[in-house]
């Protein structure tokens, strides 16, 4: 089950003269959640635009293998194949919810692919033709089940943009969810919840990561600045600082790397260089 | 508030003072200009006492003003009612109606179509389109040229000139795409305009600016409608009076019919995969992205379909006018549909076909007004936008739902970020 689903190879990332991520190497293993952690600025959520087709990385490869064995050149791939072909799905750190559209719609766009194989299709389905409205009633079923996981039955017909905070974090998950993903990037899940509302995430995450009560299951690669919640979640956490690694390893490992605790603190910035090698 | 009301009065001095206060008249071999101090007073006096009752119209409402989502919930529930009613009036205007309120049906329905076309690319996928008007271009005279040069009839012919024009919106589509917003609209402007010039230049093709005429007219099973009757015409076959008006009326029912066809179309597209990943990319892009739709083909599709009922609406009208030319595809066409779309409310059907009556119909009837038919519609708009900003009829129908369908009110939804 621990074969290595992502892994980052010499990850650079340059805007102009500015180096975001710099020879970035680490791996996410299948079944269990990795995070990404660093202070403001480090180039996490650089990471995960380039991981998920929204940058294009400068150098270095991002492969992706599946189960089956097939991989995946993420770096080369265009955006929405990313999703679709090598299953990584995503959510933002700024809520991107189809705000106009009802809950059970928002998790319907995100099964478009399996709704409409391709255009033609959708196309025929206008007439009632290319068995559409079985494929519909699958993707109500699996957008219920989806519901209930995140407890949103109720505000099913609801605008999404009318839902509470923290309901908007937890069916953002779930959209992405409804995507089929092997790997589900998090983009600050946690920011600007509450103590209690994080405690719900924390145990939503560790329930996908398991399969337990929820309609599908999937490694899960979050960035966050939560500790609490990276702590109690996490199976393996990588730290970047300055766009580099500087500490790769357990929540307990990590919590006592003096580089970790060093970049926290803003102390020993001289000597990064010696840091990053030695982390490695 | 008189305070106020003087300030106005001030600037609607400056502004009417030249523009009102002095006319220009052309002597023999001078121009002359004439005063007229009593009209600008007029304008004066009328822009003091304006302002004044709208000040005091504004205090005399309590503090708390009824909220926009219950007047946009009234105008939705009269609108499930306005619908069969308007829908049945429409088909049986023929009966009841002299020939000229046909004519002029047709020529609103005409637009009512276009309108439920560009809803499609404006509404629902939020693209904006400016130059709607090249679609029905290339669909007029994709026409008008199959049928002169291939003796093709207009039944052969309306679904060509979809495909053609669907293909253009696609050529076009390729490379503007990747735009969004204002840029999109820039680009779609000027695509507007090159296939008006093209049109009006390609001389050997197109007549340039004569035009093409003697577009055959459409017939019913192969009966053609004429005056004078005869061999093969509908009036001998049902063994009726030759009459010019039949023509009239079954021209009628040939929009009628097309623009039903779009609207079936649009809201059953609305209800699939398809129109609810264009409503995902007028509210958020970048998460159709993430959620892996392919959002320059969803785009193009949107494109394509709104291409096409442009298309026929073109074929329509080179078969009703039998004559066509640059004239009649100026930018002011896609202007007045983008308004229709607009006015009605982005997304909403019934909406527009009430814009289209407004506009069009409403145009014709204030024909003789003559110039100051511009200046009624440029201040309908103005009042339209302020009082209902998102249009006549705001908002949207969930697609789907577990329970009963709820209104979304506008002031939830995004638009026209694509």
């Amino acid at each position: 089950m621990t074969h290595p689903l992502l892994s980052v190879e010499a990850l650079t990332m340059r805007f102009g003269g500015l180096t975001a991520v710099d020879a970035l190497s680490f791996e996410a293993r299948a079944g269990e959640i990795t995070a990404v952690i660093g202070p403001n600025g480090a180039g996490k959520t650089t990471v995960f635009n380039c991981i998920t087709g929204f940058y294009r990385p400068t150098e270095g490869a991002l492969r992706l293998t599946h189960a089956s064995g097939a991989t995946y050149p993420l770096a080369s791939m265009a955006g929405h194949l990313i999703t679709r072909r090598a299953q990584v799905a995503r959510t933002f750190q700024n809520i991107r919810l189809f705000a106009g559209m009802t809950v059970l719609e928002n998790l319907l766009v995100a099964q478009h692919n399996t709704l409409m194989p391709n255009v033609a299709n959708g196309l025929l389905a206008v007439f009632g033709l290319g068995g559409h409205r079985r494929a519909e009633r699958a993707a109500i079923e699996k957008a219920k089940l989806w519901m209930e996981a995140i407890g949103l039955t109720d505000r099913a017909d609801d605008p999404a943009g009318s839902l509470p905070y923290g309901d908007q974090r937890r069916l953002e998950i779930a959209r992405a969810m409804c995507t089929d993903p092997v790997l589900l990037c998090l983009d600050e899940p946690a920011a600007g919840l509450n103590p209690r509302e994080s405690d719900d995430l924390s145990s939503l995450l560790m329930r996908i990561r398991d399969g337990r009560d929820v309609a599908g299951r999937c490694s899960l690669l979050l960035i966050e600045h939560d500790m609490g919640v990276v702590m109690r979640i996490s199976d393996h956490v990588v730290v970047l600082d300055h766009g580099r690694k500087i500490s790769d390893g357990t929540p307990e490992q990590v919590r006592a790397d003096p580089h970790v605790i060093a970049a926290y603190l803003g102390e020993g910035d001289e000597g990064d260089d010696a840091v990053t090698e030695a982390a490695l | 508030m008189l305070r106020d009301a003087a300030v106005s009065a001030v600037i609607a001095f400056g502004l009417f003072g030249a523009m009102i206060g002095l006319k220009t008249e052309v002597g023999v071999q001078t121009i002359e200009l004439t005063p007229r101090p009593y009209l600008v007073l007029a304008a004066v006096v009328l822009v003091f006492f304006g302002r004044l009752a709208l000040l005091a119209w504004k205090k005399s409402r309590p503090a708390g003003t009824p909220k926009r989502g219950r007047i946009t919930a009234v105008a939705n529930k009269a609108g499930r009612y306005l619908t069969p009613v308007v829908l049945v009036l429409t088909i049986t205007l023929p009966f009841y109606a002299e020939r000229y309120y046909v004519d002029l049906g047709v020529l609103v329905l005409t637009y009512v179509m276009l309108g439920w076309g560009l809803n499609i690319v404006v509404g629902l996928a939020g693209l904006l389109d400016l130059g709607y008007v090249a679609f029905y271009a290339v669909g007029a005279y994709s026409y008008a040229l199959i049928a002169q040069n291939f003796g093709l009839g207009f039944w052969t012919c309306l679904p060509l000139a979809g495909i053609l024009a669907a293909f253009w919106g696609v050529l076009l589509g390729f490379p503007v795409l990747r735009l969004r917003g204002d840029y999109l609209a820039i680009v779609t402007l000027a695509f507007g305009e090159i296939i008006r010039v093209v049109i009006l230049n390609w001389t050997s093709l197109t007549g340039g600016p004569n035009g093409l005429s003697g577009i055959p007219r459409p017939t019913l099973f192969g009966l053609v409608f004429n005056s004078s009757g005869g061999e093969g015409s509908f009036a001998e076959f049902f063994g009726i009076e030759p009459n010019i008006s039949q023509r009239g009326i079954f021209l009628f029912y040939v929009i009628l019919g097309l623009a039903l066809l779009t609207n079936w179309v649009s809201l059953r597209l609305r209800r699939l995969p398809l129109g609810r990943a264009w409503e995902a990319l007028r509210e958020d892009e970048i998460a159709c992205r993430a959620l892996g739709i392919d959002v320059t083909v969803t785009k193009l599709t949107a494109f394509a379909m709104g291409a096409c009922f442009a298309g026929f609406a073109g074929a329509f009208f080179a078969t009703r006018q039998a004559f066509i030319s640059p004239e009649s595809f100026t930018f002011i066409e896609s202007a007045i549909v983008l308004a229709i779309v607009v006015l009605g409310g982005l997304g909403s059907q019934i909406g527009v076909a009430l814009a289209a009556v407004v506009m069009i119909g409403g145009g014709e009837l204030f024909r003789d007004f003559q110039e100051y038919r511009m200046l009624i519609f440029g201040g309908a708009l103005v009042i339209m936008m302020v009082v209902r900003p998102r249009g006549l009829v705001s908002g949207r129908t969930p697609s789907v739902s577990l329970g009963d369908k709820r209104h979304i009110s506008a002031d939830m939804m995004t638009e026209g970020h694509g």
